[in-house]
C-alpha cells in the first residue's frame, strides 16, 4: 500500500525521470538489495581466507563494543529486510512481511499520544472506553502508528545506504587501484576528476544534483554516490601506491602476471579492509545526510516512510498545542541508534585491522 | 614563495574549468528544457508560460551556444537574476553575506578553539577514564543528526525555556548578540564531536614521536610540550583537518540560517530550492565551489609557510 502511493507520487511528478521510476519500483529495489547483500557476503567469504582478515576476526571477537554494535546493526538490517521482502496479495497489491507482523494495529484519524485513548485533534476529545489497542508510540498526522512507521524507516535508510554503497564502492575502489597502480597519466586523469568533484562543497553538489534530478531514492543514491567515491578513491590510491612498492607485486610482475591478475588477485585483497571500514563509516554518513536532504526538500518523495521526513515534519509538530513530540523523537532515536552502532562498528573494525592505531 | 603561489594558482585553472563544465552538464544538459521549465514553473503551468521560460533562459538555443554563454556568465560573474524575486545575484549576495559571516566566522573560530582544547585535554589525560569517557561522548555527539541539535536548541532552549529569541536577526548592539548566541553555539556543538576526535588522533600520533620524549626528558613541563612542540608539529595535519571542515560549515549555515530565520546566503539557497529557483541554486553552488577552491589554495600556501620542505616538491 505504501509503496503504491509512492510510485504514484514518483510517476505523477513529471520531473522524475524514467530512471527514477525504475529505482522506486519495489521489484528493482528488492533485486538490487539482494545483489548488494550477496556481493558483500561473497567479498567477506573470499577475504576471510587471508591471514590478515583471520587475525582481525580473532581480535574483533574479543571486542565487546564491536560485537554489540554488530548485533544492533544486524537488528536494523533484519527489520529493513522484513519490510523489503514483499508478497503479492492479489489485485496488484503487495504486502511486506512487516505488514503481516503488525497487521493488528489499526490506523487512527490523526495524532494520538503514546498510549493515548483519543485523537488529540478532536475538538471535544471523547475517551473511548472500548478502545484497548493503544499505540505504543502514538500516531502521526494521518493516523498511522508511529512505531510501525519508524520500523518502516529502516528500509528506506537501508535502501539508500545500500544503493549508494553499490554505486560508490566499486567506483572508488576501482579508480583508486587504477590510479595507484598505473600512476602517470591514469593517475593524473583520476586525480583531476576527483579534484574537481572535491572542490565543490559536498552539500552544494548534493543539492545541485538533487535539484536537477528531482527527489527520489534513486536520485539520492546517485547524488550521494557521486560525492562519496572521492574519499574512498583517495584512501585506496594511497594504500595501493604503498602496496605496489612491496616485493610481492614486483615478484608477481616478474613472473609475468597480467595487470588484471595483479590488481584482482594481489592488490584488491590487500586494500579490501579499507573498503570495509569505509563502507561501514560511510553508511552512517549517508543515513545522516538523508535527514538533512529531506529537511532541505530534496530528499525522499512525499509519502515515503523515512526518518528524515519524520524529523522534518516533527519541526512543525513541536509548535502545536499540545506538543506532538513522539513522531520526532521516535525517528531521531532510531536514526541515532543506527548511526551510533555503525560508528562504533567501524571503529571496532579499524581497531581489529590496525591494533597499533586504534 | 611567489613562484610557488603562481604555480598553485595555475593548477587551479583546469579545476575551475572542470567545475564550470560540471555545472553546465548538471543545469543545462541532464534535464531537457521542457523538464526544467516544468520544474521551475510547476506542473500546472501553461504551455505558453513554459515556452516563455525556456526562451528567457536561452534554453532553446543550440547546446554549443548555451555552453559559450554559460562559461561567459560564470567567468565574468554575470549570473542570471532570480526567477522568483527578479533581483540580481549581486544584490542578493551583498545582502546575505554579512549575516552569513556573522554566524560562520564566530562559529568556525569558537568551534576550532573548543575542539582543540578538548582534544589537547584528552591527550594530556590520555588512557585515563576521563579520556575514554570523552572519546565515547565524541562518538555519541557525532551520531546525533544535525537537524536534531538545531530542533532541540530551538524548541527547548528558545521556545520552552525562553533563554534565547526563537528566530530572527538584527544588526548591531546587544540585540545582535542575543540573536546570534544560540545559532553560533549550535554551530560549535554540531562539529565538536568529529573535530575533537580527529584532532585527538593527530596529537596522539605526534606525541609518540621521539622529540616529545626528549623534550619531556630534559624537564619541560607537559603543558609546554603540548602547547608548543606538539601543536606546532601537528600543524600540517591540523590545517588539513580544519579546511576539510569548511564544507560542513556550509551545511551548518544552510540549516541554521533557515531554522533561525537569519537572512543570509544559506537561507536564500534553502528558499531557492523550495521555490525551484534555478538561477539562484546554480549561482550559490558555483560561488560556494569557488570560495572552497580559494580556501584549498590558501591551505597549500599555508602548508608551504608552515613547512618549507613542501615548496620544493
Amino acid at each position: 500500500m505504501t509503496h503504491l502511493s509512492f510510485i504514484a507520487a514518483a510517476s505523477g511528478d513529471s520531473s522524475t525521470s524514467r530512471l527514477g521510476a525504475f529505482f522506486t519500483h519495489w521489484l528493482t529495489q528488492d533485486a538490487l538489495l539482494v545483489v548488494a547483500l550477496g556481493g558483500i557476503a561473497t567479498m567477506l567469504v573470499r577475504a576471510a581466507r587471508s591471514e590478515r582478515w583471520q587475525r582481525a576476526a580473532t581480535r574483533f571477537r574479543r571486542d565487546r563494543t564491536g560485537i554489540v554494535a554488530l548485533c544492533v546493526a544486524c537488528l536494523y538490517i533484519f527489520i529493513g529486510a522484513l519490510e523489503t521482502f514483499r508478497v503479492p496479495v492479489g489485485g496488484g497489491d503487495t504486502r511486506s512481511l512487516l505488514d503481516f507482523a503488525v497487521a493488528g494495529i489499526p490506523d487512527e484519524r490523526s495524532y494520538s499520544a503514546p498510549f493515548g485513548d483519543h485523537v488529540i485533534t478532536d475538538t471535544k476529545p471523547q475517551p473511548d472506553p472500548l478502545k484497548s489497542d493503544h499505540h505504543l508510540l502514538g500516531t502521526e498526522a494521518l493516523g498511522k502508528d508511529v512505531f510501525v512507521q519508524t520500523l518502516k524507516g529502516c528500509r528506506t535508510a537501508l535502501i539508500i545506504g545500500g544503493f549508494t554503497s553499490a554505486i560508490y564502492i566499486p567506483l572508488g575502489a576501482l579508480f583508486g587501484i587504477l590510479a595507484g597502480y598505473f600512476r602517470r597519466w591514469v593517475d593524473d586523469i583520476i586525480q583531476y576528476v576527483y579534484g574537481t568533484l572535491a572542490s565543490i562543497p559536498e552539500i552544494l553538489l548534493l543539492i545541485s544534483i538533487l535539484f536537477v534530478l528531482g527527489p527520489g531514492l534513486g536520485s539520492i543514491s546517485i547524488a550521494l554516490g557521486t560525492t562519496g567515491w572521492v574519499g574512498l578513491c583517495r584512501l585506496v590510491r594511497g594504500e595501493t601506491m604503498r602496496q605496489s612498492e612491496r616485493q610481492y607485486v614486483a615478484a608477481a610482475r616478474a613472473l609475468g602476471q597480467s595487470h588484471w591478475n595483479i590488481i584482482t588477485r594481489h592488490l584488491l585483497p590487500n586494500v579490501m579492509h579499507l573498503v570495509l571500514i569505509n563502507f561501514v563509516l560511510g553508511f552512517s554518513g549517508i543515513v545522516l545526510t538523508e535527514a538533512v536532504l529531506s529537511y532541505l526538500g530534496v530528499g525522499v518523495p512525499v509519502g515515503t516512510a523515512s526518518w528524515g521526513m519524520m524529523i522534518d515534519s516533527g519541526r512543525g509538530e513541536l509548535s502545536r498545542d499540545p506538543v506532538v513530540w513522539w513522531n520526532l523523537t521516535a525517528a531521531a532515536v532510531a536514526l541515532f541508534g543506527l548511526v551510533l552502532a555503525l560508528n562504533l562498528l567501524g571503529d571496532a573494525l579499524r581497531r581489529a585491522f590496525d591494533p597499533k592505531r586504534g | 614563495m611567489f613562484s610557488y603561489l603562481v604555480r598553485r594558482l595555475l593548477y587551479a585553472v583546469p579545476i575551475l574549468l572542470g567545475v564550470i563544465l560540471l555545472t553546465f552538464l548538471l543545469f543545462r544538459v541532464v534535464n531537457t528544457p521542457e523538464q526544467a521549465a516544468i520544474h521551475a514553473k510547476g506542473p500546472k503551468s501553461t504551455v505558453a508560460a513554459r515556452a516563455e521560460w525556456i526562451r528567457e533562459h536561452g534554453r532553446d538555443r543550440p547546446l554549443t551556444v548555451q555552453f559559450a554563454m554559460h562559461v561567459k556568465r560564470m567567468v565574468t560573474f554575470d549570473f542570471e537574476p532570480s526567477d522568483q524575486t527578479k533581483r540580481s545575484m549581486g544584490e542578493i549576495f551583498l545582502k546575505g553575506v554579512g549575516p552569513s559571516l556573522c554566524i560562520t566566522l564566530p562559529g568556525f573560530i569558537a568551534g576550532l578553539f573548543a575542539a582543540l582544547s578538548l582534544s589537547l585535554y584528552q591527550v594530556f589525560a590520555r588512557n585515563s577514564a576521563a579520556d575514554r569517557n570523552l572519546t565515547i561522548l565524541c562518538v555519541i555527539m557525532m551520531s546525533v543528526p544535525t537537524v536534531i541539535y538545531i530542533i532541540f536548541g530551538q524548541a527547548v532552549l528558545a521556545l520552552e525555556l525562553s533563554w534565547f529569541p526563537v528566530s530572527g536577526f538584527q544588526w548591531g548592539g546587544l540585540g545582535m548578540l542575543r540573536f546570534l548566541l544560540l545559532p553560533v553555539g549550535i554551530m560549535v556543538i554540531i562539529n565538536l564531536g568529529y573535530d575533537a576526535r580527529m584532532f585527538r588522533a593527530v596529537f596522539l600520533e605526534e606525541i609518540a614521536q621521539d622529540y616529545v620524549r626528549t623534550a619531556l626528558a630534559k624537564g619541560l613541563p607537559v603543558s609546554r610540550v603540548l602547547g608548543r612542540h606538539v601543536l606546532k608539529n601537528g600543524l600540517i595535519a591540523l590545517i588539513t583537518l580544519t579546511v576539510g571542515q569548511l564544507p560542513k560549515l556550509i551545511m551548518g549555515t544552510l540549516l541554521i540560517e533557515s531554522f533561525f530565520g537569519i537572512p543570509g546566503i544559506g537561507n536564500v539557497m534553502v528558499q531557492a530550492i523550495q521555490t525551484a529557483d534555478e538561477p539562484v541554486v546554480l549561482a550559490t553552488a558555483y560561488l560556494g565551489a569557488l570560495l572552497y577552491l580559494a580556501a584549498l589554495i590558501l591551505t597549500d600556501v599555508l602548508y608551504a609557510a608552515a613547512d618549507p620542505r613542501i615548496r620544493l616538491s
